[in-house]
């Protein structure tokens, strides 16, 4: 903490580490990743006391490409991981990048109860609808009638529809961005990142390689009409009644955090053995 | 009704057990919400008053709450960690579905059987082991005294039966009382009437109490033993999900972690609380979560993150009937194949066993001092026998133990996570500590943690994880070696009190074997063995599993001489003394 790095006035360029990411051309994953750094410029914690969490998938590789302390753990336990990080030490920013298959399907428990449990992590979604790393099989957020090698024809299943779940599960702020705005998104994360409780942030990145259709994105994506309620109720409203592309806070509320009884008492552990002596 | 043959039989009976081990086994039985688990724990904290030793296996039906519910007491003058071969004495508060443990309480022609006449007759199960009934009627007993419970008559009665003084009887019922004075003198009033009726019963031999123990002596449950050892090794985050048998670990520890400046956080599944654990302790926190079988197969893919990650965390399987969700409040050593391979890849890990309830304490706390050192999961494997059970010990020794992990210092140059060190063990930064990030990565990764598909990479990491666990020096503590025959019984776990008994007794006739109780089950420690077995030219390995797991296990990472035999046999049922006695003495007589 008093080395002259670390007193350095911080930009985006302070946390981007020297590995060069490997994702395809036109993947919007290099923009979020991009708005990831300038967003921890915005908040200016130094890099070692960040935390970025991951599991696995394209989006799950942002860790390695960040100058804070990694996490890549196994597919779908991001939140699991990041939640114990958090809770163990509080003083730390965790951060928890992923993409839609990772957190709503084999993550789809832990999504919920990281929600209801509201510790004061930032959870980043990038949603392209689609697993890209396994080459194009339907994800939760897939349109029903997508066709693929996997599910010919379509799953037939409803969408799984993130920010209203997170909302009823009780997530303390939730907020749709779009890759193609990388200082919309920006903002959108830094104010996540500062927001106590579990910030949510579904951000529309789209995998052009599987979906190029969704390059159509960045004329559908608009800003959002209004500004953040801190009612649930109106915002699941405003949620479910949208088009999916109002980009913005769409939820802020004011839910006490998950709290941690780490490191506030220093008793002995043979305190403990009184109740055992007869 | 006895009959001359059965009144002989009794008398020796009766002999037998003074001579024997001068012992006295009680079973307090009846349905779900009788209370004979509240008389069971009071009637040991009275024999821990009364300077004696004891142990209280707890035993229910399927359903763990609500149905039939079972208190096996054993007490002693001296340490006791098993249950007896027969009961002495069966207090039984209805009968009810308590036929049902005919199995576990078996009874012998000395023994005596108390029961309420106006709830039934006594099963067949029971009756046909000649035992004496007695019928006494405990409620109308009870309802002679507003506001008193049938189960404190039968504490009265039983106390008394064992050789209780009824001052500690007393003793131990005021000190466990937090409802109103009222009540409690109802109560007090009904453990007398208990005591004075047994006056009026020919009961079984009552114990005769040794000299008093001179050193402290402790009441404790191997999972609280487990709890405090963790805590006593440095754990300070536990995440878990409530599972049969392992819950009241978790629940002896969420409000201790609080006292000492840890937490416990319950988890939504047995997937989250692996990966919290691995989240808190990369954040530098040594960091525990306890389950049982159906908890540890979740678990599977986050040991094997710790492993890869080279992260430390204690996985505590309180073992119970499998597969699947089994026979969950029963015990079972069937989940070792599973400790010591069930991962998938090349991933060694640590695994231990505590060889008694007072053990469980130590080898846990010696699994979060061995996985802090090496950086790699460790399971401890105890049992429903061990973790359920409140036994009376003495003051287990001060151990100061405590994990300690390699860590990066501040700007290290040239700093690597997993740099391929001469130990295996290479420094861990933990965040916060600036100049030496990393990304700790499942996949696997060059020394400097960039996930790497390289031929090279691999086999350097492999070599490392490997290296790291079998250089450490694990000292004397990877087994509790006792005797010195030409013939050894191999066994760990809870089967451990069984066989040492046994061991014992074999003693007596003759047969001298010595007992070989592992701690360290994995990595296999097969140089220590042979060096424990110069000159043994015969083995037999004991476990309570229907796959003889460890004895494959053994041979298949062991050198062991001659032609070992196996006594495997699963649970529910407890492994007795007596048939493991049987058991050696058969083995010793091929």
């Amino acid at each position: 903490m008093n080395d002259i790095a670390s007193c350095a006035p911080r930009t985006a360029q302070s946390y981007k580490s020297s590995y060069k990411p490997i994702w395809c051309p036109g993947c919007g994953d290099y923009s979020v990743l991009s708005s990831i750094t300038k967003a921890l410029g915005m908040v200016a914690v130094p890099p070692e006391d960040v935390a970025v969490v991951s599991g696995i998938g394209c989006s799950s590789r942002i860790p390695a490409y960040t100058s804070c302390y990694g996490f890549h753990g196994v597919h779908g336990r991001s939140l699991a991981a990041a939640t114990g990080l958090k809770v163990a030490r509080p003083e730390l920013t965790v951060l928890v990048t992923g993409g839609d298959g990772d957190g709503y399907s084999i993550g789809g428990n832990h999504f919920l109860h990281a929600c209801r449990r509201n510790v004061d992590l930032t959870y980043i979604v990038m949603d392209n609808h689609v697993y890209g790393m396994t080459k194009g099989q339907p994800s939760p957020t897939t349109e029903p009638d997508w066709d693929s090698k996997l599910s010919p024809g379509g799953t037939g299943l409803r969408v799984f529809h993130p920010l209203v779940i997170a909302l009823a599960a009780g997530a303390n702020f939730v907020a749709r961005a779009f890759s193609g705005d990388p200082n919309g998104t920006a903002e959108i994360l830094a104010q996540a990142i500062r927001h106590p409780g579990f910030s949510f942030v579904e951000i529309l990145s789209p995998c052009v390689t599987f979906r190029p259709e969704q390059r159509e994105w960045k004329r559908q994506a608009h800003p959002a009409p209004v500004a953040a309620t801190d009612d649930p109720a109106r915002a699941a409203r405003r949620i479910m009644t949208d088009d999916g592309y109002n980009i913005g806070v769409l939820y802020a509320g004011d839910r006490a955090p998950y709290p941690t009884t780490t490191g506030k008492s220093k008793r002995s552990p043979a305190d403990l053995e009184v109740e055992f002596e007869i | 009704m006895l009959t001359t043959a059965t009144a002989e039989a009794s008398r020796a009976g009766r002999a037998r057990a003074r001579d024997a081990d001068s012992s006295i086994s009680i079973a307090l039985a009846g349905s779900g919400g009788s209370g004979v688990m509240t008389a069971g724990t009071l009637l040991l904290n009275a024999a821990a008053k009364a300077g004696l030793y004891g142990i209280m296996v707890r035993t229910s039906g399927p359903q763990i709450r609500g149905g039939e519910a079972a208190a096996l007491v054993r007490l002693a003058s001296h340490p006791v960690e098993s249950l007896g071969d027969k009961f002495d004495l069966l207090l039984a508060m209805d009968w009810q579905n308590v036929g049902r443990f005919a199995d576990e309480i078996p009874l012998e022609a000395s023994s005596v059987m108390i029961g309420d006449p106006d709830e039934g007759e006594a099963p067949e199960g029971f009756s046909h082991s000649g035992a004496r009934y007695v019928p006494l009627s405990l409620k109308k007993m009870t309802k002679a005294i507003p506001g008193s419970w049938p189960n404190m008559v039968a504490l009265g009665l039983a106390g008394a039966l064992a050789g209780i003084l009824a001052e500690a009887l007393e003793a131990a019922l005021r000190d466990s009382w937090k409802k109103t004075d009222v009540a409690l003198q109802a109560n007090v009033a009904a453990l007398r009437a208990g005591i004075a009726a047994a006056a009026g019963i020919d009961g079984p031999p009552k114990l005769v109490p040794g000299d008093a123990p001179s050193g402290k002596r402790w009441l404790i449950s191997g999972n609280e033993a487990t709890g405090y050892g963790a805590i006593r090794g440095g754990v300070r985050f536990v995440a878990a999900y409530p599972i049969t048998p392992a819950t009241e670990l978790l629940e002896w520890m969420a409000p201790a972690l609080t006292k000492v400046g840890g937490t416990l956080l319950q988890a939504e599944d047995e997937l989250a609380s692996i990966n919290m654990i691995i989240g808190a302790s990369y954040g530098g926190v040594p960091s525990l979560t306890a389950t049982a079988g159906p908890g540890l197969a979740l678990m599977t893919e986050g040991i094997g993150l710790a492993v890869s990650a080279e992260i430390p965390v204690v996985v505590v399987d309180v073992m119970r009937g499998g597969p699947s969700t089994g026979i969950p409040a029963k015990s079972e050593q069937s989940d070792l194949s599973f400790a010591v391979s069930g991962l998938v890849g090349d991933a060694p890990r640590l695994v231990l066993a505590p060889t008694s309830i007072a053990d469980c304490l130590a080898t846990t706390q010696w699994a979060v001092q061995l996985a802090e050192a090496m950086q790699a999961p460790a399971i401890v494997l105890s049992d429903q026998f061990m973790g359920q059970s409140r036994a009376i010990i003495d003051q287990p020794a001060e151990s100061r133990l405590v994990g300690k992990r390699l860590t990066a210092t501040a700007n290290t140059p040239d700093y690597k996570r997993y740099r391929n060190t001469d130990s295996g063990v290479s420094p861990m930064a933990i965040p916060g500590t600036p100049g030496v990030v990393y990304t700790a990565d499942g996949l696997e990764h060059t020394e400097g943690g960039i996930p790497s598909s390289q031929s090279r990479d691999h086999r350097l990491q492999l070599d490392k994880r490997e290296r790291k666990l079998l250089q450490y020096d694990y000292g004397d503590a990877w087994a509790d070696i006792q005797g010195d025959g030409d013939g050894a019984v191999i066994t760990f776990g809870s089967a451990t009190a069984a066989a040492r008994e046994a061991v014992a007794r074999t003693a007596e006739r003759g047969i001298d074997v010595r007992l070989i109780a592992l701690r360290l089950m994995s990595p296999a420690q097969p140089e220590r063995l042979v060096r424990a077995l110069e000159g043994v030219t015969r083995v037999l390995v004991v476990e309570q599993n229907h796959g003889a797991q460890f004895y494959r296990y053994l041979r298949s990472a062991f050198d062991l001489p001659g032609k070992p035999a196996s006594f495997h046999r699963p649970g529910p049922l407890p492994l007795r003394p007596g048939e493991l006695t049987e058991a050696i003495v058969q083995w010793w007589g091929q």
